[in-house]
């Protein structure tokens, strides 16, 4: 607990980064509608071009990955600071920059680093992830889509759901049994599959705030070549260990900082209409800001925690997910009660993000499982049912 | 930035840990409960050679010369054992109070007209206002006992206005409130994360159904959410300590407040009927929570100050 300051080099650092948003945020186009699905995957694809043409992709990455291998702590100021500049959102990117790059970079070959790494930090290659299944979901072990060797492919069959961006992704990180006869945790494979093979089906699913953010994906006899699978056959689940927690390490930190702006401008809003004067709310807003600052030092916190171990995030990413999914919700039950009546306008801000706040105790692993993985990983309370 | 513990730190921490399970073990604790609690003069005088009061006087006035920091290690730790006695109050009055950093002195604080803790043991009688100042604690002659709801913690109502003879310019009532409630909250973090390991313990050990209650999955989450808050509570008051920011300190206590009462009634509920008895200690720890979440910093404070923090400073810049 000794020093919350920065370094020189990480001042500076943060001051090239400001100076540099600052030149090239105002010449952005204007944000794409959320149901311009090309558009935004576009304009996702260019921002990440402009980092990373500016030095600034993958930085933390491993520099034999093509990242920058930047610190911990470099990387919470980049988030931080892009953030705070209201900087485009990874969108589109999220899937490839959070957790499948980070996956092949540990577990894959050099061939398979070569081919998958660059285009995803050049923001040429979208990804997503096709691990959930109408039958297996907080079970995600209990996964059913079949892969059977066929010479130096795998014909995958089965359905996948909740495809965040399948829509416009190249590449699909895969979950596939290979060995049925296995215990469930056994005989599963980590696979990149190409989106544009023949026999991959996407459907769009509306969601609750009536846009299509993730879809349904049906697989009929899918031919990915054998090279393509990252890590051993039937080791996939160990490999997908090794995703999730770069799912759940570094996914929200940048939101932290998004949600801090949102209530300071919550508060000028409740005084700019009078909504200030009521004591409960006033309150309310004041808890939140304890909150955020809170969420925001745990962060540090964390970060400080990994550097000093030298290792990828641990479960502590899920004690910071459970408060933080609570947290998201509450804010924007405050700013309901700030809008008062217009809480009801879809076109006011805040609503949607209302509406899209409530899937944050779900996606990334629920809340439920949440609270399982910290009981046994974290207290070393008994597994049971 | 490394908000992590550094190695000093950590041989602090885990001295004092030591001495007080030598000083203050849990018969020790028992024992005071079973004697109405109150100030041990021989254990504040260890404390007070141990530099507990005096750790962030400067070395030239016999102080250690540590910060703030270092002093929420040492309170955290206070707070997992129970220790009692008006430890923040004399803690804040090294230097201003003769003996207080040795340990040979018992100062109490008066706030807002409340009853005040140990006042019967008390040398000195900080009187926090707008101006703090200094008052014998026979200016609260008459005072009568209050039946204290924490067994550990002695309580007496001023019959009359207590006026402080003494003022301490060199004190400001802010500065003092706010680190009160650092300390405070610190003390709120170690029991809080006191209440969680017993939780876990009895947990892991306690068998219904032919298995350990810690299987099941109603048990699990109270547990998993007492280490959630502890962990959340943990983080804002650490990096309080080191900014020294009023509204980081507002949230601390805040936090803190919430995580030491709740794990408390959870750690109730998880004990079972066993939570429910005086032999258990998670009843001492709900009532020292209580006792605290209303000193220093209310909640109501607490989250007006953040209210206000509002729109002013970091939380408002925007890009
Ligand atoms: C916006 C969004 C985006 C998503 N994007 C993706 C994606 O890109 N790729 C992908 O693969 N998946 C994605 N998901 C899927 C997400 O990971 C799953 O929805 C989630 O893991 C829960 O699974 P489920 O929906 O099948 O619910 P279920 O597992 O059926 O759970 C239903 C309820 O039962 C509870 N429950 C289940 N098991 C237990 C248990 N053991 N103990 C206690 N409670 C339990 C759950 O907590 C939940 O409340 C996304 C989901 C959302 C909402």
């Amino acid at each position: 607990m000794t020093d919350l300051s920065y370094s020189e080099e990480e001042d500076e650092f943060r001051a090239r980064l400001r100076e540099w948003l600052a030149g090239v945020l105002p010449g952005l186009p204007p944000k794409p509608s959320p149901d311009d699905w090309p558009g935004r995957r576009a304009y996702d694809a260019a921002w990440q071009r402009m980092l990373y043409d500016a030095g600034y992709a993958g930085l933390h990455w491993p520099v034999d990955a093509g990242g920058q291998g930047a610190t911990p702590t470099r990387q919470l100021i980049f988030l931080e600071e892009t953030e705070k500049a209201g900087a485009p959102y990874v969108g589109a990117n999220f899937v490839g920059l959070l957790h499948a790059g980070p996956t092949v970079a540990a577990e894959g070959t050099a061939e398979q680093r070569a081919r998958w790494l660059p285009p995803v930090l050049r923001g040429e290659e979208i990804w997503c992830q096709g691990f959930s299944e109408p039958e297996a979901g907080s079970d995600l072990a209990a996964l059913r889509t079949r892969a059977v060797r066929d010479g130096s492919h795998y014909v995958v069959s089965g359905q996948k759901i909740w495809t965040s961006h399948a829509e416009v992704a190249d590449w699909c990180e895969l979950l596939v049994r290979t060995d049925p006869r296995a215990p469930k945790h056994r005989g599963i494979s980590w696979l990149a599959m190409p989106m544009d093979a023949p026999g991959v089906t996407v459907r769009p699913l509306r969601t609750l705030a009536g846009s299509t953010e993730f879809a349904e994906m049906f697989l009929d006899e899918v031919r990915v070549p054998v090279a393509n699978r990252v890590g051993q056959e039937n080791d996939g689940w160990r490999v997908t260990m090794v995703t999730l927690s770069f799912e759940r390490g570094t996914a929200f930190v940048g939101e932290v900082v998004a949600c801090r702006r949102t209530l300071a401008a919550l508060a000028g809003e409740a005084r700019a209409t009078g909504r200030w004067d009521d004591a409960v709310l006033r309150r309310r807003l004041g808890r939140l800001n304890a909150e955020f600052r809170a969420l925001w030092r745990l962060t540090q916190w964390n970060v400080s925690e990994a550097e000093r171990s030298g290792g990828v995030p641990g479960a502590g990413g899920s004690v910071f997910k459970l408060r933080y999914s609570q947290a998201r919700q509450e804010l924007y039950e405050a700013a309901a009660e700030v809008l008062g009546a217009d809480a009801c306008d879809l076109d006011r801000e805040w609503v949607l993000d209302r509406l899209s706040s409530l899937s944050y105790t779900i996606a990334a692993g629920t809340s439920q499982i949440q609270r399982n993985i910290v009981a046994e990983r974290l207290l070393g309370l008994p597994k049971g049912r | 930035m490394d908000f992590s513990l550094s190695e000093d730190q950590r041989a602090l921490r885990a001295g004092m840990r030591e001495l007080l399970a030598g000083r203050f073990g849990r018969e020790r604790m028992r024992a005071a409960v079973e004697s109405g609690g109150g100030v041990d003069r021989g254990l504040w005088a260890e404390l007070g050679a141990a530099g507990f009061f005096a750790l962030r006087l400067p070395e030239a006035e016999g102080g250690v010369g540590l910060g703030l920091p270092e002093s929420v290690l040492l309170f955290e730790e206070a707070g997992r054992v129970l220790l009692p006695g008006p430890l923040v109050a004399t803690h804040l009055a090294a230097g201003v109070v003769k003996g207080a950093a040795e340990g040979r002195a018992v100062v109490t604080v008066l706030d807002r007209g409340g009853p005040v803790q140990d006042l019967g043991d008390a040398d000195a009688l900080l009187v926090l206002g707008e101006v703090v100042s200094l008052a014998a604690p026979d200016s609260a002659r008459g005072a009568v006992a209050v039946r204290s709801v924490d067994p550990l913690t002695a309580l007496l109502r001023p019959v009359r206005p207590v006026v402080g003879a003494e003022p301490l310019p060199a004190m400001s009532g802010g500065t003092l409130r706010y680190e009160g409630a650092l300390l405070t909250a610190a003390e709120q973090l170690g029991s809080a994360a006191r209440t969680l390991e017993a939780a876990v313990q009895h947990a892991r050990g306690r068998e219904q159904f032919g298995v350990a209650i810690g299987s099941f999955q109603a048990v699990k989450h109270l547990c998993a959410q007492m280490l959630v808050r502890t962990e959340l509570a943990r983080a804002a008051v650490y990096a309080a300590a080191v900014t020294g920011d009023p509204a980081e300190t507002a949230g601390a206590k805040l936090l803190a407040d919430e995580a030491a009462v709740a794990n408390a009634r959870d750690c109730l509920q998880v004990h079972g009927g066993m939570g429910f008895t005086w032999e258990a200690d998670v009843h001492l720890h709900l009532k020292r929570a209580w006792l605290r979440s209303g000193r220093w910093l209310t909640a109501a404070e607490a989250e007006e100050a953040l209210a206000s923090d509002l729109g002013a400073g970091e939380g408002a810049e925007r890009g």
